[in-house]
């Protein structure tokens, strides 16, 4: 278990944390007709839908109530009534999630008690599910926002009186670490045991960037509602990430017995959730499974050569980084600096370093030069570090801004483990080291050797 | 709201030097130009994004964001402000309040120590500190903190008080504006100033437009002493009160601190623009004609006049080889700004059709040039919802849209070519250079085969022969307005 340092100051540089809101707002999305709404200031909303925007290359109905220098102090609970019956006229959503900031959160509003008053009141508004979720910026991180927000879900729309159960139906709750591909991957796997999956949330239909014939003021995919009221229904609960423990333990009390899965990434954590769809389903893994495993047991033995040894500096919410790195070391790499967003997560400590630390960029940084690291793993706002400090960057986690296809990349299942063993050895591979006599305290050779000439143009 | 920001938001908003505001009549004149935003059709940043805007770019200040999480955060690292120097602007510098912090009431204590380490790590040329909502709203004095960090750091630590909540992303580069003003601009001398020395305020350099007018300047020997923000250092922010003359480039909100620069320092002031080729060599004339006024050489004029005649000729005749590829093209127009009417006048030279163009942030006299350009008013509109324009894109009505980032996925949904105008584009198109520059990016992005090849159906899809557009027209007055500028 790693020790988990709180860094003692009163600055941080670079942040690693994304907020809790915004994680809400990406979680909300894989429903189904949705809108997120940000209970705060506007500019909290326009600074998250550009952070959404970057990364998913779509766009992104977030929407805000716009708090003012009078809500701001009197309190907003006007704001949401005014938000959701302008909502409704202009998009028609089937679903609005409302996610608090810290502003609302400041002042300490009852806002949960309020909406339930106002929906009680507006009759009207029934053709349209509403669920809020707290998520104050000042606590955790888009990690801790999502898992709220699938907790509200829950709570909100799963009724607490379960029908009878559907045979072959489970409920696959998503950590906010899986990308659309990912989460797509884990929900076929399931399938590929005969098992009939709900995924909440449901990114792999609604940001997995698509182009479709209208335009649409919502998000374009995702859990339908109808599926969410049936989760009681379910014969288990596979929940993937730490994260997600408490959302399956409310459908616990749904009467749903909940499995939680760490990581999906890696030989051995992948065939604990094999195992667990064999016991569930009753059936042998199908053949493709079975190749897919003994593909990665060869990618080992090609990759282990670049992996085993690698110094790596982690930066990642707990679940993610928890995943990466436990596959990582698992292969022989060490992870020499971690550094992680949040402790509201128990894995946080599981992460194999010997010591997390709760903090920024500037500690990844710093704790990759002086540990000496060979290679950076961390969401994309790590590439000025990168820079500095000439190693290779691998980019997992939210944000990617500069680079293509964030929603495709898939580090889950037999095949997704491999293609990241194979990711981070062409890292490696792509940023060869040269040997210079220096590295082996030898003098270089004399300068009256060297030629003359300048160096011949490169071009 | 603190009273005494709350009287300095009044006045900043009542501008006398601004013509919208002297148009408007006593009553909305008072209410000045916020506007109440709609719950749940809100769209743009708060007037702490507008401030940190119009700062960010001075490259070697240490901008620290007295906040939780979210307005770093969420907001740090993504605008394209390029610098010829320090790199310290980048980097993302925030007190991250927790719920302890703001519980315990431990908020200017643990900005002070920010400051402090901020220094001690960095050495900035000074620090700016950014107050935000929330440490507003627990009462948080910053301007109390930089005083006192000032006094015994040794270093400038400037408060900029723009809390989101208080308005606008146009409010807070005004904030901004009188913030540099208060504290920073006059304090300090340069060694030598000079008869062509010249401010360039509201260039934020982005995609190093700024570097695209310099030669210009360069050639007629004009000096840039003081930018906000462009490239900025600290020295040329605090050395304004120096410059000739004072261009303001596209921006109504930093109006503000030109005529407070022209009334303290009596130096005058000019709007312009360096986007198009008529408007650049306006703006290069107009300098040199006031930097003579105020007793530069004489033969600045006529040096000017030879670098315009020599430079429009060898644009023009770079552009004239894309005119086959463009003439007869549709171009849809929606941006927010209304500098731009010098490009379009240079597209439509070229053969293009403007067939329609917004005009919701545009003044009287504004639309009175669309007029003038476009022939008759019918191609103005106001707002569009995204729906409807991207019904009118589905439809094949224009060939092209320009426009900023919210309407991006607008076009390229509809299977339209989009190029991007506004701010955060990631091309400069600034000067003569830059008109070559834009439509290069045109030619390339509406003649790119993927577009057939989108459109076309796909093989399980009958192909019917589509019919034949209707000829465009706008419907007009949208509440929802998406494209902020
Ligand atoms: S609205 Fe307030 S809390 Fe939100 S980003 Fe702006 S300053 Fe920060």
């Amino acid at each position: 278990m790693a020790h988990l340092v709180h860094p003692q100051r009163a600055l941080s540089t670079n942040p690693l944390k994304t907020s809790a809101p915004l994680g809400a707002a990406m979680a909300y999305l894989g429903i189904e007709g949705a809108i997120p709404l940000f209970h705060g200031a506007q500019g909290c909303t326009a600074f998250a839908m550009v952070h959404l925007v970057r990364h998913f290359r779509e766009s992104i109905p977030l929407q805000t109530t716009a708090m003012n220098e009078v809500s701001a102090i009197l309190g907003g609970g006007e704001q949401i009534e005014e938000a959701i019956e302008n909502l409704r006229k202009r998009a028609k959503p089937k679903f609005i999630g409302i996610a608090s900031t810290a502003l609302v959160e400041t002042r300490g509003e009852d806002v949960a008690g309020e909406l339930r008053e106002m929906l009680a009141r507006r009759a009207d508004f029934a053709g349209t599910a509403v669920v809020y979720a707290a998520t104050p910026d000042f606590a955790g991180g888009l990690e801790d926002g999502w898992a709220r927000a699938v907790e509200a879900i829950i709570a909100a729309l799963v009724p607490a009186q379960a029908g009878p159960k559907i045979a072959g139906q489970v409920n696959l709750l998503a950590g906010s670490h899986l990308t659309p591909a990912e989460v797509e991957a884990v929900a076929d796997m399931v399938r590929g045991f005969g098992l009939t999956p709900i995924v909440l949330p449901d990114l792999s239909t609604s940001l997995d960037g698509h182009l479709s014939d209208d335009w649409s003021g919502t998000s374009l995919g995702g859990t339908r509602l109808a599926e969410i009221a049936r989760m009681g229904q379910s014969i288990a609960t596979l929940a993937i990430g730490t994260a997600m423990r408490p959302a399956a333990e409310a459908l616990a009390n749904r009467g749903v017995p909940p499995q939680v899965f760490a990581s999906l990434t890696g030989l051995k954590a992948v065939d604990a959730f094999v195992t667990a769809l064999m016991q569930l389903s009753g059936r042998d893994a199908p053949a493709t499974i079975k190749r897919d495993r003994a593909r990665l047991a060869d990618a080992c033995l090609d990759a282990h050569f670049q992996i085993g040894g690698l110094r790596v500096a982690l930066g990642a919410d707990p679940d993610l980084g928890f995943a990466l790195g436990t596959a990582l070391t698992a292969l022989g790499a060490e992870i020499v600096t971690a550094v992680t967003t949040s402790g509201l997560n128990p894995i946080a400590a599981d992460i194999p370093a010997a010591e997390v630390i709760l903090g920024d960029l500037g500690d990844l940084e710093r704790g990759a030069a002086t540990a000496k690291a060979h290679l950076i793993l961390t969401h994309a706002h790590g590439r000025m570090a990168a820079e500095r400090l000439h190693l290779p960057h691998v980019r997992a986690g939210f944000p990617v801004f500069d680079r293509l296809g964030a929603q495709d990349q898939c580090r889950v299942g037999y095949a997704g483990t491999r293609a990241f063993y194979y990711e981070i050895a062409n890292a490696v591979l792509a940023h060869p080291h040269r040997p210079r006599p220096e590295d082996f305290g030898a003098t270089p050779v004399a300068q009256e050797f060297d030629h003359a000439s300048p160096p011949p143009s490169t071009h | 709201m603190a009273e005494a920001l709350k009287t300095q938001i009044a006045g900043l908003l009542n501008e006398p030097a601004c013509d919208t505001n002297r148009a408007k009549d006593e009553g909305s004149r008072r209410k000045g130009c916020t506007k109440q935003l709609t719950p749940g059709a809100a769209a743009g940043g708060c007037a702490f994004d507008g401030a940190k805007i119009a700062l960010q770019p001075i490259v070697d200040v240490a901008h620290l964001v007295h906040a939780p999480l979210a307005c770093e955060g969420n907001g740090w690292d993504n605008r394209g402000s390029a610098s010829s120097g320090s790199e310290i602007y980048r980097t993302g510098f925030t007190t991250d309040l927790t719920e302890l912090d703001i519980v315990m009431g431990n908020g200017e204590k643990k900005l002070y120590r920010a400051i402090r380490e901020v220094i001690a790590e960095q050495a900035p040329a000074a620090v700016f500190v950014y107050a935000t909502c929330v440490s507003a709203l627990i009462g948080d004095d910053i301007e109390a903190v930089c005083k006192a960090a000032t006094e015994r750091l040794g270093t400038p630590v400037i408060p900029i008080n723009a809390p989101g909540y208080v308005g606008s992303k146009n409010l807070g580069n005004k904030l901004a504006g009188a913030a540099l003003y208060a504290h920073v601009i006059g304090t300090m001398e340069p060694a030598e100033p000079g008869l062509c020395d010249i401010n360039i305020i509201g260039d934020f350099n982005l995609s190093g437009e700024l570097w695209q007018v310099k030669p210009l300047l360069d050639r007629l020997g004009i000096r840039i002493l003081g930018s906000i923000s462009g490239d900025a250092r600290y020295a040329q922010v605090a050395m304004a009160h120096r410059a000739r003359v004072t261009m303001l480039v596209c921006s109504k909100a930093l109006i503000g601190l030109a005529r407070q620069l022209e009334d303290g320092y009596g130096i005058p002031f000019f709007e312009g623009s360096f986007y198009g080729i008529s408007d650049t060599s306006a703006a290069l004339r107009t300098l040199c004609m006031k930097l003579v006024e105020r007793g530069a050489p004489a033969d600045l004029i006529p040096r000017c006049e030879a670098l315009i005649a020599q430079e429009e000729a060898a644009t023009w005749a770079a552009l004239a080889s894309f005119r086959p590829r463009v003439a007869g093209k549709r171009v849809l127009l929606y941006t927010g700004g209304h500098k731009s009417w010098s490009v379009v006048s240079a597209l439509q030279e070229l053969g293009m059709e403007v067939v329609g163009t917004s005009v919701r942030k545009a003044t009287e006299e504004d639309k009175g040039r669309v007029v003038e350009i476009m022939g008759d008013d019918s191609h103005m509109f106001d707002n569009m919802a995204p729906r409807e324009m991207y019904a009118l894109l589905r439809e094949a009505r224009a060939d092209v849209l320009m426009s900023g980032g919210r309407s991006q996925f607008v076009a390229l949904k509809a299977r339209v070519p989009w190029v991007d105008v506004n701010q955060e584009k990631h091309e400069p198109y600034a000067g003569y250079m830059g008109m070559i520059g834009l439509l290069r990016a045109i030619d390339r992005e509406m003649n790119n085969p993927m577009w057939a090849d989108l459109r076309g159906p796909a093989p399980w899809e009958v192909a019917v022969q589509a019919p034949a557009p209707a000829p465009l027209r706008l419907a007009s007055g949208s509440p929802a307005d998406f494209e902020d500028c």
